[in-house]
């Protein structure tokens, strides 16, 4: 920790410090590792993953119907979420420097959508409501976050030409706004995708979105069908550009409201006072039994909290290097400068694959393959967002080769990879993978498959419990070490100067 | 004018107006999902038209949100598991268990084992399970996880994560069976009707996996109905439910349970259901 310090406070230049840190995250890693729960058993998975690459290869198409009418619901959920919660994220974002404001984003963005989604059933059933405010809520915190960090880049001579006194919102409506549009756009593009992801995710809870069915096959191993909804997804992400054109836009905004599933039977909205005010607090607390509260906060600490904390960050840790390692190894391979205009579309294709199939399946197929630890975690958490980030990664690159910054007598190959592409590509790339900390953090929650106790294990176990008491805390403790892991990160960020880099 | 709701739940984010007099039920997710929709869209109708009302099916993704939609009164009447229906009628007072299928009387757990185990088939929990890897079904189900946690507290004397070397949730028997089978687990628990089945359809090689243990019998599934349906459909609705229930008769309807009939049940009946949960702490008190 001291040499740690020392290296972070040190002042030299920026490239030193990014050494610093990497080593630091290298360091801690290596140390997780030892604690970490991770062990290879020998198992026999030939019969079932031949099954799995027999359904990949040939999907069953047969009930098209239904499979038109889970990407519909899926598209809807996303697009409506987005159209909702970027306008609402935007005007945070023009607040963004109250702390208040700032301590709400951070709060909604640290819980992941799948909890999100839990609770809310709890308060709306299931239905609409429900899977449009999963994604809205936590989406809204983070468009809040990242436009509030694009207008901070955006360059202050335009604003001076305001007369003095000019309110904040006059002050982003005639100057930061118009600034940072490109910007805002293309984040918010991006940020579609991911609600793609996460709308489809949501199936997972029992909204009738692509999750939903693909979870389904997936359990009851019926692998064709399984294969048929993974490839409608990859073609989904993949076709985004071709199929989201802006001017039809509003067209598929009414479209969505038409697709979202209606709520059936639900009438009663009087539940939320019922969860606000009993549901979620121990009954020691409600009766006023202080001795037996504090019995209840000691046994959930020792049995639950710290565990599952410890668990949590060290595979956290060891995912994030390796998907460090992850994209370092695959970026080359879609961009353009390295790989060729032709042969980086098998590299664009893996990448796909990478960050469109749900964690879940990987970390299935892992734990076929190697047993039951927490190495199928890892490896599926660092293929999954490693896959995200090469892809941004490869775009940057692909946008710099088409710039003036290009010039003839530049090396190829691995010259080019070793002194051009990574080292113009590293700031971003180390930018990306701090964003991405947090959601690995969210994302390592969900492996009770593996049997492994992190703190998403024990939420999972308290929801399936009907013990909101046990999740309510649960889920606070996971949101305050987002919150940590969050502000650590930003200022790991600008000690490495790669603000300006990256903003994803 | 479902397109007016659709925007009030939209626009005001308020959960949608419900339909008048709409009697709905679910079904926990166990065996077979797929086509549920289109499985339990039959028995819909077969009880739409017993009862005189219009009947609807919501599928649910796990044994919680059967249990909340329950509690929420989204639906009125769900096809429980043993713990799910105690846990339901406990959150909801006045509801009651009215039927269980013939097979429910006698439910029972299989342990499974991967032949590179070398655990062999016995009488009682054997010692050699002690450091195997081992995974329940989910963790609300009766007989993947609260039985089989049940039998092997008693036999060990110990937590099941102090017994085996690793202690996983497949979350469905199937995964259980699957994931036993490819070796990834050594030992698993799996309820005995969805191995018969799966044994039957040829997805178990008897060559890799192996019952090792059977538990004693205990009671399992159920049809729960919330306790204010007469103020809502009528009097005597929960009656007519409960015959309806029992003289479903259509083999096709049955088979989406699956079981061969419906026989009467009562919240007593789980009595020693609810006392095992307790006792290995799923439930509080």
């Amino acid at each position: 920790m001291i040499a740690g310090s020392l290296i972070l406070s040190g002042r030299g230049s920026s490239a030193r410090i990014l050494n610093g840190v990497c080593l630091l995250l290298i360091l801690a890693a290596l140390l997780a590792l030892m604690g970490a729960d991770i062990e290879v058993y020998r198992v026999d998975p030939w019969q079932e993953l031949s099954r799995i690459g027999r359904g990949l290869v040939q999907p069953a198409w047969h009930d098209l119907p239904g499979l038109a009418q889970a990407l519909g619901q899926t598209i809807a959920f996303a697009l409506l979420a987005v159209a909702l919660a970027a306008p609402l994220g935007l005007l945070l974002a023009m607040a963004f420097r109250w702390l208040p404001v700032r301590l709400l984003c951070a709060a909604v963005r640290s819980v992941h959508e799948l909890f999100w989604g839990l609770i809310f059933m709890q308060l709306y059933g299931l239905g609409a409501t429900t899977g449009l405010l999963a994604i809205l809520v936590p989406f809204t915190g983070v468009f809040a976050k990242v436009f509030a960090e694009i207008f901070e880049q955006q360059a202050a001579e335009p604003s001076r030409t305001l007369p003095p006194g000019t309110g904040g919102l006059k002050r982003h409506l005639y100057t930061l706004i118009p600034q940072s549009w490109p910007a805002l756009v293309s984040y918010t593009r991006y940020r579609f995708e991911c609600a793609l992801r996460s709308s489809a995710i949501l199936g997972f809870i029992g909204l009738p979105t692509l999750g939903f069915h693909l979870e389904t096959a997936f359990r009851q191993g019926q692998y064709p069908e399984a294969g048929a909804l993974l490839w409608a997804f990859l073609l989904l992400i993949a076709g985004i550009r071709l199929w989201l054109r802006p001017r039809l836009v509003p067209l598929y905004l009414l479209a969505a409201c038409w697709l979202l599933p209606e709520t059936v039977g639900f009438s009663n909205g009087g539940y939320l006072w019922r969860f606000i005010s009993q549901d979620i607090w121990p009954a020691a607390l409600l009766e006023g039994d202080w001795a037996a509260l504090q019995a209840w906060y000691g046994d959930m600490f020792s049995e639950q909290v710290w565990p599952g904390l410890v668990q949590t960050l060290l595979l956290t840790q060891i995912a994030l290097v390796l998907t460090g390692f992850v994209i370092l190894l695959i970026y080359p391979f879609a961009s353009r400068a390295l790989a060729g205009p032709v042969l980086r579309w098998p590299g664009r294709f893996v990448l796909l694959v990478l960050r469109s199939t749900p964690e879940m399946v990987l970390a299935y197929v892992f734990l076929l393959l190697f047993g039951p630890s927490g190495l199928p975690a890892v490896l599926a958490l660092a293929l999954h967002n490693g896959g995200l980030i090469a892809f941004l990664v490869a775009n940057g690159s692909d946008a710099e080769f088409k710039s003036p910054i290009r010039r003839p007598d530049d090396p190829t190959g691995l010259k080019r990879y070793a002194y051009i592409e990574t080292p113009r590509r590293f700031p971003a790339l180390l930018a990306l993978l701090f964003y991405r900390w947090e959601v690995i953090l969210r994302e390592s929650a969900i492996m009770g498959i593996l049997g492994i106790a992190t703190l998403g294990f024990y939420i999972d176990s308290a929801f399936e419990e009907i013990r909101y008491d046990r999740a309510f805390l649960l889920i606070l403790v996971t949101a305050l070490l987002n919150m940590v892991v969050d502000s650590l990160s930003r200022r790991l960020r600008r000690l490495a100067r790669t603000d300006r880099a990256c903003r994803y | 004018m479902p397109i007016l709701r659709r925007f009030l739940a939209l626009g005001l984010l308020l959960p949608a107006l419900a339909q008048a007099e709409t009697f709905v039920f679910t079904a926990i997710p166990d065996e077979d999902e797929s086509r549920l929709q289109e499985r339990f869209g039959k028995v819909a109708d077969y009880l739409g038209e017993q009862l005189g009302v219009e009947v609807q099916y919501i599928p649910v993704k796990s044994y919680a949100a059967a249990i909340t939609a329950f509690r929420n009164n989204q639906v009125q009447l769900a096809w429980f598991g043993g713990l799910s229906g105690v846990q339901a009628r406990r959150l909801v007072p006045g509801s009651e268990a009215l039927a269980q299928g013939y097979e429910d009387q006698f439910f029972k757990t299989y342990f499974i084992a991967h032949q590179s185990a070398g655990v062999d088939a016995s009488d009682t929990l054997s010692d050699a399970l002690r450091g195997k890897t081992f995974t329940f079904g989910s963790k609300g189900s009766t007989s993947g996880r609260l039985m089989p946690e049940f039998y092997l507290r008693e036999r060990f004397q110990a937590a099941p994560e102090d017994i085996f070397s690793r202690v996983g949730f497949s979350g469905d028997h199937s995964r259980t069976i699957a994931q036993v089978q490819s070796g990834a687990y050594q030992i698993g628990a799996v309820n005995f009707s969805v191995w018969e089945s799966e044994l039957e359809q040829g997805k178990v090689d008897p060559q890799k996996v192996s019952v090792i243990w059977t538990t004693p019998t205990y009671p399992d599934y159920q049809w729960t109905i919330r306790g204010d349906v007469d103020e809502r459909f009528g009097e005597g609705f929960k009656d007519q439910v409960r015959q309806s229930l029992l003289e479903m008769k259509d083999p096709d309807l049955l088979a989406s349970f699956p079981r061969q009939s419906f026989v009467p049940a009562s919240n007593d009946d789980y009595g020693p259901i609810e006392d095992t949960a307790r006792a290995i702490g799923l439930l509080d008190e």
